[in-house]
């Protein structure tokens, strides 16, 4: 491993190739925590925008009118406004709001820091897209096999469970993979509160080594690598949860 | 008062059906003997499926009653699946769960509804499958097999339930002619066993061969009945005249 650190320095002092993050530790240390912490934030993202667009799709469906319009005002409030103006409604209007409390030292420390923020945001940003794609996918599921199902004797639970999720599921997969990878890529708006995730780390270190070339390339290729891989995650999924001939 | 099989098994009396302004059904009475072969023919549109989903529940009736061995469908304290597990129903669009495999789809319902052992449950789709002719076909998709293959594991998938009685919707309404008589072969050797069958059929031939009686519906209302052989050819009503002077 050494080898190849000293390789890195020597493309440094003789080409003027400047990738510090090999061969210098500390650099090393904090573009792994970047990289560490744009995963972190984007599982937690995935997870709970997931979910939101899980539930909400649920309450779309709802006997009550007024959280059928709820969602639909939270959808339309997410859908409408850029994501970087929510991630700052949330930092600095709704945690600005937050009372501070005295930490150890006796300074005065917000209830949750920027990370938090930049989850709850981007979940909310993500979730109200998901819900979309959840109802489309349920709305996709004919009447007809439901039907069957009923007539089978199976109960409401049932027909949820083993027939319209997994149908609308699979319905709903190819926009949902595209929403999922768009949130992955949103997490980089976290830089503008100050979540120490990846773009914020890599300029963090091409102002101290000004290697801003090497920097932003190495940016680019961490986020095709990231991608990549989840990509080639979800579309391993669609192929196990593929229906040979259906649509054909 | 318990019931007993020599009283009708299907009981339907004078029963309305509306959906919004338009009566669909304007009092149908009908006597289904347990082990009879039942057809119902008539024009599209003359209430034929809805008469039949009122013996299963799917659809409501608003007026007169519909009893399935002895027991009242509409009764609101009927046990509503265990109503469906003695009636299963076949459609004319098959209606297969396209995420499971044919032995999956026949396996299914006895799994889940019943809670019967997956053993046995296993061994008995795998001979029902045989029994629609298919064996050999159990780890195919629906998407897989062909309109008429698809509708005899539909058939296979009802009677894993063990029902006392099989409702028929134009089940050969979307097949190839060709693959038309594979189904209706499957249904004849049903009947042939004693199964009780109520059929909605465009199928004259198959009605004349199998049919202990048939019933011609037009307007939401049976303009005439009698066992086959009278019906066909010596009708009554104009109406059965006129119809079938069309289809025959
Ligand atoms: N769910 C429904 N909502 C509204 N109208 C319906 C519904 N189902 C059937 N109908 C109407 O009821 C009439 C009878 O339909 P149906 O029982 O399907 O006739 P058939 O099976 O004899 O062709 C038709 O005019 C049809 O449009
Ligand atoms: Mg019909």
């Amino acid at each position: 491993m050494e080898t190849v650190w000293e390789w890195f320095r020597w493309l440094d002092k003789t080409h003027g190739i400047d990738l510090s993050v090999f061969y210098d530790t500390g650099d090393r240390h904090r573009f792994l925590m970047g990289f560490l912490t744009t995963i972190l934030l984007s599982l937690t993202c995935l997870m709970s925008s997931l979910a939101i667009g899980f539930i909400g799709a649920w309450a779309q469906q709802s006997q009550w009118r007024w959280a059928r319009l709820a969602v639909g005002a939270f959808i339309q409030f997410f859908r409408n406004t850029p994501p970087l103006v929510q991630l700052y409604f949330f930092y600095f209007a709704i945690g600005g709001m937050l009372p501070k409390f005295a930490d150890a030292s006796g300074m005065a420390s917000p209830l949750f820091g920027s990370f938090f923020w930049a989850a709850v945001s981007l979940s909310l940003f993500g979730g109200a897209f998901n819900i979309e794609i959840f109802r489309a996918g349920i709305e996709a599921v004919p009447r007809a096999t439901i039907e069957a199902a009923e007539s089978l004797g199976f109960s409401k639970g049932q027909i949820f469970r083993l027939v319209a999720f997994p149908l609308a599921l699979r319905f709903s997969l190819r926009a949902l993979n595209n929403n999922m990878v768009n949130l992955v890529k949103t997490t980089s708006l976290a830089y503008a509160i100050g979540v120490p995730e990846l773009l914020y780390v890599s300029a963090q270190i091409w102002s101290d080594q000004l290697n801003t070339r090497e920097m932003m390339t190495l940016l680019l290729f961490s986020y095709v690598g990231l991608v990549g891989a989840m990509v080639w995650g979800m579309h391993r999924l669609e192929r196990a949860l593929r229906m040979p001939g259906y649509g054909q | 008062m318990t019931w007993t099989a020599d009283q009708p098994i299907v009981k339907i009396f004078d029963v309305h059906k509306s959906f919004g302004k338009t009566e669909v059904l304007k009092g149908v009475s009908m006597d289904v003997a347990a082990g009879e072969v039942v057809c119902i023919i008539g024009p599209s549109g003359s209430g034929k499926s809805t008469l039949l989903r009122c013996i299963n529940a799917l659809a409501v009736i608003d007026q007169g009653s519909v009893q399935v061995e002895g027991q009242e469908v509409h009764d609101p304290d009927l046990d509503q699946l265990a109503l469906r597990r003695k009636v299963g129903m076949v459609f004319q669009q098959y209606n297969l769960f396209p995420h499971k495999t044919a032995l999956q789809n026949v396996m299914m319902a006895p799994l889940h509804v019943l809670g019967e052992k997956r053993g046995d449950v296993e061994a008995r789709a795998r001979e029902l499958m045989r029994k629609v002719r298919l064996a050999g076909k159990e780890n195919h998709y629906p998407g897989e097999l062909s309109g008429g293959q698809q509708q005899r594991v539909a058939i296979a998938r009802s009677l894993a339930m063990r029902p006392d009685i099989m409702l028929f919707d134009e089940v050969t309404a979307a097949l190839d002619p060709e693959t038309v008589k594979e189904v209706l072969v499957t249904i004849r050797d049903l009947a042939l066993e004693g199964m009780t069958c109520i059929l909605v059929t465009h199928e004259m031939g198959f009605a004349r061969e199998v049919a202990d009686h048939v019933y011609f519906t037009d307007h939401g209302v049976i303009v005439e009945h009698g066992p086959p052989e009278i019906l066909f050819s010596q009708p009554q009503d104009p109406r059965t005249k006129e119809f079938l002077s069309h289809v025959l």
